[in-house]
């Protein structure tokens, strides 16, 4: 088993192709590109806004990595935020009669995000692995309970989190360290471990192990089902960080939350060169690929070049463009 | 707030199977609270019905809130074949595929009042009641002219992209023109908090001077106030909003009129307009056929007590 997945990586890394580089090409060629449309996009401002809005999808696509990686899927993730957002501020505004405008209540909170997310992810990995349901299935379905819920918490409207909490709570989205904003160091965080895990740990192997031949992976003695519900968890744990840096920014959670992230998590790791059949996962290539997907977003903002109804064609059309290169590399092999 | 919810549900649920023949059955169809100002609508909705049900035994009600145009079409067709409604009260999810069905409502011999959203074919409904788009973009163009008389530098956000945000988009532009206010920026927010958040930041990066934003909602006056505070430049410039969110309204309540000195209605209690004219049909002899537009009015200070709906979830 060892030897399948050294040889695997080992025939991604030798080869320095297009496959490898198409992505940082293309983010280069993104900046270059937005630095000429307009004088500030280089800004300090800009980039600490981009980079902060891109942490959200960029933490839950660092799990999702391991996710396709391993051979799943997880179309719940913006659901799942949602649901874990109005969760959190509900307990959060609930404590504050106990506990006063505290940090203990913000801490709570953020524990209470981590374990929500935590138990949804294993309610995912647990019907897959143990109901045998496919990951397609299943977190089709719980993306439509979880939405469902996060609605009926909030009786339609919008859950907000109690004002001067707010006020408390806020500079862990706009604040930092040396002028980098919290978002930005946990993201950056997030996906170094994951990088690492992914190419240094038995898990990560483990994950390619099962994305590219389960049954190969059981007779080399992986513990498959562990390892993929382990994946969900992971996944589940990253979406409740992800909504811990999410509440502070607007203090509110509502239906709209976190709609169609989940779609915008998977083409992030695609475009980064994850194999969507899972077998193979580049975690350096899924922040890549948030960061191509944000940057189109704000540079069709900051530009007057095309209709602002054709952003959603751009970014499709770099999506697909980015998967043809790999693809086609690939053929020629 | 859920749990009374709950009851209400349940409360109509056991009322209807003891509703005995020889009552008038409205039957009710909307779309399901997915957003703010839907989750307001069905609010009124259900307060209607209570209202109603309450005050006048012979009328019965039967309420379907749907999450997509297909689920609206069966739950209109299930009011029809099983509880023969005498009357459909609906807020078309699109204009387009419930046309048809509706008018087999309408063929079948029953009242129809459409709200907000009007069918693609003329002449279906008796009663229509809504609010007024363009009104909405004037109202707003025309607050915009009193405060900047010098003209000015502004921003848009518009909606999703609807006949309802054109509407809105060229009313405004109609009554800025010739003001001096110069629109430097439009761009889809989507109604979304998070999106014109974004739209806003970019907005700000984009451009040093600033006098106003046009959010043209609530929910996007949310992102936009949180953009601009982030961006230390509350001092530059002030935000209108619009529909009436009550976190809004109570700013007005409350003087706290800095960055949000008005709103402008557009009421999601329109429903319940719709719901009490049709009831009307059936208790008394007021005729009711016809159209009823919701003026959108400007909201300030001096009169903002009287939009505040402190129980509404919008």
């Amino acid at each position: 088993m060892a030897n399948v997945t050294a040889n695997t990586a080992r025939r991604g890394g030798l080869r320095v192709d297009i496959r490898v580089l198409g992505p940082i090409v293309a983010l280069i060629a993104l900046v270059i590109v937005g630095a000429l449309m307009n004088a500030n996009f280089l800004s300090y401002g800009n980039v600490t806004n981009v980079l902060a809005r891109s942490a959200f999808i960029g933490i839950i696509a660092v799990g999702m990595t391991f996710v396709i990686t391993a051979g799943g899927l997880d179309l719940s993730v913006g659901s799942m935020a949602a649901f874990i957002a109005g969760v959190m501020i509900l307990v959060m505004n609930a404590l504050i009669p106990t506990f006063g405008i505290s940090w203990a209540v913000i801490l709570l909170g953020m524990a209470t995000s981590l374990i929500v997310g935590m138990a949804a992810g294993l309610f995912n990995g647990l019907l897959i692995t143990k109901a045998r349901i496919e990951a397609f299935i299943v977190t089709l379905g719980s993306m439509g309970i979880f939405r469902s819920l996060v609605t009926w918490l909030a009786d339609g409207g919008t859950i907000s989190l109690d004002f001067e909490m707010r006020e408390l709570y806020r500079p862990v989205y706009y604040d930092g360290i040396l002028g980098v904003a919290w978002p930005i160091i946990v993201f950056a965080v997030v996906a170094i471990l994951g990088e690492i895990a992914m190419r240094h740990t038995s898990f990560g192997r483990h994950c390619a192990a099962i994305g590219s031949n389960e049954q190969v992976a059981r007779f080399s003695a992986v513990h498959v089902d562990r390892v993929r519900a382990a994946t969900y968890v992971l996944l589940g744990i990253l979406v409740g960080l992800a909504t811990i840096m999410y509440v502070p920014r607007l203090g509110s959670a509502s239906s709209s939350t976190g709609v169609l992230w989940e779609l915008e998590a998977i083409a992030a790791v695609i475009i980064g060169g994850t194999v969507l059949k899972g077998g193979f996962g580049r975690v350096w290539g899924t922040v890549v690929g948030v960061l191509i997907l944000s940057l189109i977003g704000n540079i069709l903002n900051l530009t007057d070049l095309v209709s602002p109804y054709l952003n959603g064609a751009i970014q499709g059309v770099i999506i697909i463009l980015a998967v043809v290169l790999q693809r086609q590399k690939k053929a020629d092999r | 707030m859920q749990f009374r919810h709950f009851i209400g549900a349940t409360a109509v649920a056991l009322a209807l199977p003891v509703a005995a023949a020889a009552q008038t059955v409205i039957g009710v169809s909307i779309p399901a609270a997915t957003h703010g100002w839907a989750g307001g609508m069905n609010f009124h909705t259900r307060e209607a019905i209570e209202r109603l049900e309450a005050t006048y035994s012979d009328l019965d009600f039967v309420l379907a809130t749907a999450s997509d145009p297909g689920k609206q079409v069966n739950d209109i067709e299930d009011m029809v074949a099983t509880r023969n409604i005498d009357a459909l009260v609906v807020l078309p999810f699109e204009s387009e595929p419930l046309t048809g069905p509706v008018k087999r409502v309408k063929e079948s011999g029953a009242w129809v009042t459409v709200i907000d959203r009007g069918l693609s074919e003329d002449g279906i409904e008796d009663l229509y009641v809504a609010g007024d788009n363009p009104g909405f973009g004037r109202v707003a163009g025309e607050y915009f002219v009193e405060q900047m008389p010098d003209g000015g530098n502004i921003v848009v956000l518009r909606g999703i992209p609807t006949t309802i945000d054109n509407e809105r988009v060229e009313a405004f532009q109609a009554a800025i023109e010739g003001s001096g206010i110069e629109i430097l920026d439009m761009e889809h927010g989507n109604w979304n908090r998070d999106d014109a958040f974004t739209v806003m930041q970019d907005f700000l990066s984009k451009y040093p001077d600033i006098d106003a934003v046009w959010a043209s909602d609530d929910d996007m006056a949310v992102g936009v106030l949180a953009a601009i505070d982030q961006a230390d430049r509350s001092d530059e410039m002030w935000v209108l909003g619009g529909a009436g969110m009550k976190e809004m309204i109570k700013r007005l309540v409350d003087g706290d009129t800095d960055m949000v000195p008005a709103n402008v209605t557009y009421p999601p209690s329109m429903a319940a307009t719709a719901i009490e004219l049709t009831a009307l049909n059936y208790v008394s002899n007021a005729p009711v056929s016809g159209d009823f537009i919701i003026g959108s009015v400007l909201i300030t200070p001096e009169n903002a007590e009287k939009y505040y709906y402190p129980d509404s979830p919008f």
